[in-house]
């Protein structure tokens, strides 16, 4: 029972929301209970953190390893909600089901970081990706195509990823009669020098998590998908899949074992496509989220040079990175959703002279944006420190080579927007009056991108301790 | 890590209170409201900090080349990266010159800056601590730290506050100093990948091979040649320097640029000794290049701002050359030639802020004949100008003249060329001044703009004097400057002595005999 405590939490919230859609209830009420609700997931992580033990048949288990995620996850959930606050681009009468099918998404989330048997995997990753399909359409501004095309575009690549890692895990059950991680993990680092179809396996498998990460070749989805949902769609949709995501990869890749050759290979050509991709289109974007997205493709590459090293420094770089991805691109989303009170798309042109109008999203911006191009002393830059660190420790020289020459490309882009917040304009809009309530998260993402990129030892310390658990 | 530390034994851990001060001193900016009193805060936070700086020069210990006043702490123990910090003969003269200027980047500012007070001097303190913290940590990773947080603060100053092409000018000036310093980062992970260390002083012990110690040297050298500038990557100076506001000017002229020289002294020469003398006579070419260049393209200028700044690009060349040149005097001229330039050349960005404060242009022609109606700014014009065309007595002098005899002992034909630049540097600067303080002596030149030219007040009067004193204290008695180096500098040059010899330098057969062509060609003459 005290197990399962964050993902009773969670079932507790979809319940609650689920039986609150029924009514009328207005956006207060239900932020707050939104509020409430995961940050009572968030405690019942934090509480479980240090239990060990397993579920369903072995199929489920409770480690340092997934409450670290849940506790990312949760914590994550309730940054959303408390970031989307009015839910601006949502229509009036879904509000209640956005906060359900929200809540639902990160509930398979969170069972994603415990799942360690390849069809509890999937099914974690269906549950996580259904209710995302349903509210991505969910928006009352702008054309009425757009939101329906991001939707179309979200199922089908999500449908057709999930249809890649199922016949991946045919293969795999195949040669292995077992879809048991524990088991895999013995069999799989003897065979994959041997048999090539066990790496196909893996590397097929592996795609319904880049889906998820929007790593090349599996990131078609998310520029069109960060463009055409509502941004505090898009907010979620950008952060949390992505940590289940990660999750997942530690888990998997750590199955291949420490040597395994082509394996890595393959993996890290996918990590420098994927940053170079991602860079070099989102040099061009005027669509701020779709720059994100692009962005996003790039950090995905990021993170991939660590979890390719296979080592322990690579797994705890990569949950250090992912955490402080989430952070930093929240912050960006945050800026974002405030200057947007009716829900619109924002262009570079909407944040000019930002800096007059409101100088706190002006300074948000260029903390998480600063932070994602990893200048010191911001969470992007110890990440950034400790991701090539441990890939020059495994002699990837070229692939750090090639992704240092990749965060220079990205500086460009960053510093785009901020130079855009930091402009001066001959008549500038109106100022942004900012309640209490969101100038303490402005103050909170600033601080909180300083203060674990110059100390990262406490998170370091926890991540390691997790990591030492799956592996 | 014991052995090269010689830990702080003053009251107060002073080099982390130099960075702390103004740091938190700018924090507190942020809550204080009115402009006047902005302005009185951020003279009293860099003034404190100056005054607390002082010991580093009164308590220096001149006989040893250990780092001084140093503190350690661990940090994140992770990765192995502690918090030291330390100066040595190297270093003190850099962190001194930084303390001391910063007041005057805030009196300078006192009428010139209109807008946005409380910004201005929360980013003026940030990258005060900021830049003092690159010239004493000991650890790469919080050195990389410091590097690249200066950037945002810069980027700020001439973004926000710079003139009609900022926006050119202040992504120009970023980019290319982060995309120097993207290469810097790989090479500082890989000598900790290789040492297992992140402690500087521990990476100039260990022994690499030559073609690692020229990767290692070359990925060094983009990051430093783009901060000094050297000539072909000098084109982000003159354009930062244009639209930067006075103070910014200031900053980037006296204590940015020193970085570059900095870092080659701190990591290119002792940490691949083999490397840097290979490539050696490369570098020294570079440094003519850019002295001549940098030289010349001053002689075309009809911009005050835009004059001085190539004009540094030359100056920078000296310090490279005088680095490069591997022999004591040379680098001790060259360390001297930086506190010099950063004296001179910060103190014409400030002459040129204040005549831009008058007359709003900062063209030669709309600034002439100036004699008449200010003479206090003149005086104070002719002496800067003397001192940075190295006229005998002043700075400058001192500081060049080390390098030319390292020149001439070394390679006469290269002395030959410093000395073009030397006499470029006297046609562009008496130029200069005969335009700005006799020009068209009829007075006609500006009948309208005329009437509001007043001359220097207290204030700008005393920021000036401050600088003239060092003019010629160093140009006249630069014996105390050139002790607190010794030690360091003679230490420096064994370093690069041993450990040229031990990395045979086999493998470059074609980077060697490139390498010897180039250097008989500097010695024909010899």
């Amino acid at each position: 029972m005290i197990l399962f405590l964050p993902e009773l939490a969670l079932i507790l919230m979809i319940l609650v929301f689920f039986s609150v859609s029924l009514a009328t209830p207005n956006q207060k009420q239900l932020q707050g209970m939104g509020l409430f609700l995961s940050a009572l997931a968030v405690a019942s992580s934090v509480y479980t953190y240090g239990q060990n033990g397993t579920l369903f048949f072995d199929a489920y288990r409770i480690d340092a390893f997934s409450q670290l995620f849940k506790i990312i996850i949760t914590f994550g959930l309730f940054i959303v909600i408390y970031l989307g606050e009015g839910l601006s681009g949502i229509g009036t009468n879904l509000k209640p089901e956005y906060y359900l099918f929200l809540t639902l998404s990160a509930f398979g989330l969170a069972c994603m970081s415990s799942a360690v048997e390849l069809i509890t995997i999937i099914l974690c990753l269906e549950i996580a990706s259904f209710a995302l399909f349903i509210i991505i359409p969910f928006r009352k501004h702008g054309a009425y195509r757009k939101p329906m095309e991001a939707g179309i575009k979200y199922v089908l690549f999500g449908a057709a990823a999930s249809g890649i890692s199922l016949y991946g895990i045919s293969y795999i059950f195949g040669m292995t009669h077992t879809t048991y991680l524990a088991d895999l993990v013995t069999i799989i680092p003897g065979m994959i020098l041997q048999q090539p179809l066990i790496m196909i396996g893996l590397v097929m498998l592996l795609c319904g998590f880049f889906y998820k990460l929007a790593l090349f070749p599996m990131h078609f989805w998310a520029p069109d998908v960060y463009e055409g949902a509502a941004n505090e769609t898009s907010s979620f949709v950008a952060t949390l899949p992505k940590v289940g995501a990660v999750a997942l990869l530690i888990r998997l890749i750590f199955l291949a074992g420490v040597d395994s050759g082509q394996f890595t290979w393959v993996l890290a050509i996918l990590a420098v496509l994927s940053m170079t991709f991602g860079n070099l289109l989102a040099l061009v974007q005027t669509d701020i989220k779709r720059l994100l997205a692009y962005s996003s493709i790039a950090h995905a590459g990021y993170i991939m040079v660590g979890l390719v090293c296979a080592t322990e420094l690579g797994f705890v770089s990569g949950i250090y990175y992912i955490a402080g991805y989430l952070v930093m691109n929240l912050a960006c989303f945050f800026v974002i959703y405030n200057l947007a009170p009716n829900g619109e798309n924002i262009s570079f042109d909407d944040f000019k002279g930002l800096y007059k109008r409101s100088p706190l999203l002006a300074f948000t911006l260029a903390v998480g944006a600063f932070g994602m191009a990893g200048i010191p002393p911001t969470i992007g830059f110890t990440g950034k420190l400790f991701l090539f660190t441990a890939a020059i420790k495994k002699d990837m020289y070229a692939l750090v080579i090639l992704a240092v020459i990749n965060t220079g490309v990205a500086v460009f882009y960053y510093l785009k927007m901020v130079r855009a917040a930091y402009s001066s304009v001959p008549s500038p809009m109106p100022k942004i009056q900012l309640k209490f309530s969101t100038t303490l998260l402005g103050i909170f993402f600033i601080v909180i991108i300083l203060y674990l990129g110059t100390f990262p030892q406490g998170f370091i310390d926890v991540a390691k301790e997790a990591v030492a658990a799956a592996i | 890590m014991e052995q090269y530390l010689i830990y702080n034994t003053l009251w107060y851990p002073i080099l982390t209170v130099l960075v702390a001060v103004p740091l938190f001193g700018g924090f507190i900016t942020l809550g204080i409201r009115g402009d006047r009193n902005l302005k009185i805060w951020g003279l009293l936070v860099t003034v404190v900090t100056a005054v607390l700086s002082l010991p580093l020069f009164f308590s220096f210990d001149l006989t040893t080349a250990n780092y001084q006043f140093a503190e350690s702490r661990n940090w994140i123990p992770f990765l192995d990266i502690g918090y030291v910090l330390g100066v040595d003969g190297i270093s003190v003269l850099l962190v001194l010159l930084t303390c001391l200027v910063m007041p005057l980047c805030i009196l300078c500012s006192w009428s010139y800056i209109q807008e946005r007070f409380k910004e201005f001097i929360f980013v003026l303190l940030f990258i005060e601590a900021s830049m003092i913290g690159v010239f004493i940590s000991l650890n790469m990773v919080l050195f990389f730290i410091f590097w690249e947080a200066m950037l945002v603060p810069m980027y700020l100053i001439i973004a926000v506050w710079g003139g009609p092409r900022k926006d050119y000018a202040s992504i120009k000036f970023f980019l290319y100093t982060l995309i120097g310093s993207i290469f810097l980062f790989v090479a500082i992970i890989a000598l900790y990948v290789t040492t297992g260390t992140f402690f500087i002083p521990e990476l100039m012990t260990h022994q690499y091979s030559f073609s690692y110690q020229i990767w290692i040297f070359l990925a060094f050298t983009l990051a430093f040649a783009i901060k000094v500038p050297m000539f072909p990557l000098h084109t982000w100076l003159p354009a930062a320097h244009v639209e930067a506001p006075t103070a910014g000017s200031v900053i980037l002229a006296s204590i940015l640029l020193k970085m570059g020289g900095y870092g080659f002294l701190r990591f290119c020469l002792p940490i691949a000794p083999a490397a840097t003398v290979a490539c050696m006579p490369y570098l020294i070419v570079v440094s003519i290049m850019s002295i001549i260049f940098g030289g010349y393209l001053a002689l075309g200028q009809t911009d005050v701002k835009r004059l001085i700044a190539y004009s540094s690009v030359g100056h920078m060349g000296f310090v490279t050359l005088g680095i490069f040149l591997l022999s004591n005097v040379g680098i001790k001229g060259a360390i001297l030639q930086m506190v010099n330039h950063g004296i001179t050349t910060g103190a014409l960005f400030i002459l040129v802020g204040m005549i831009y404060e008058r007359t709003h242009s900062r063209e030669i022609s709309d600034n002439s004949a100036l004699g008449i109606m200010m003479p206090i700014y003149v005086s104070f014009l002719v002496i800067f100008s003397l001192s940075s065309l190295a006229f005998p007595g002043t700075n400058s002098f001192v500081g060049e003249l080390l390098v030319l005899i390292a020149c001439f002992t070394k390679y006469k034909i290269v002395g030959g060329f410093a000395v073009v630049g030397a006499i470029l540097a006297a046609a562009y600067m008496l130029r200069l001044v005969q335009k700005m303080v006799w020009g068209d002596s009829d007075g006609h030149a500006h009948p309208g703009a005329r009437s509001e030219l007043f001359d220097l007040n207290f204030r700008e009067t005393a920021t000036l004097m401050f600088l003239t004193v060092f003019v010629f204290w160093i140009g006249f008695h630069p014996t105390p400057l050139l002790d607190v180096m010794d030690a360091s500098t003679a230490h420096l040059v064994k370093q690069v002595e041993s450990g040229m010899h031990t990395s045979p330098a086999g493998h470059h057969a074609v980077l060697n005999g490139l390498g010897e062509m180039v250097k008989n060609l500097l010695a024909f003459n010899h």
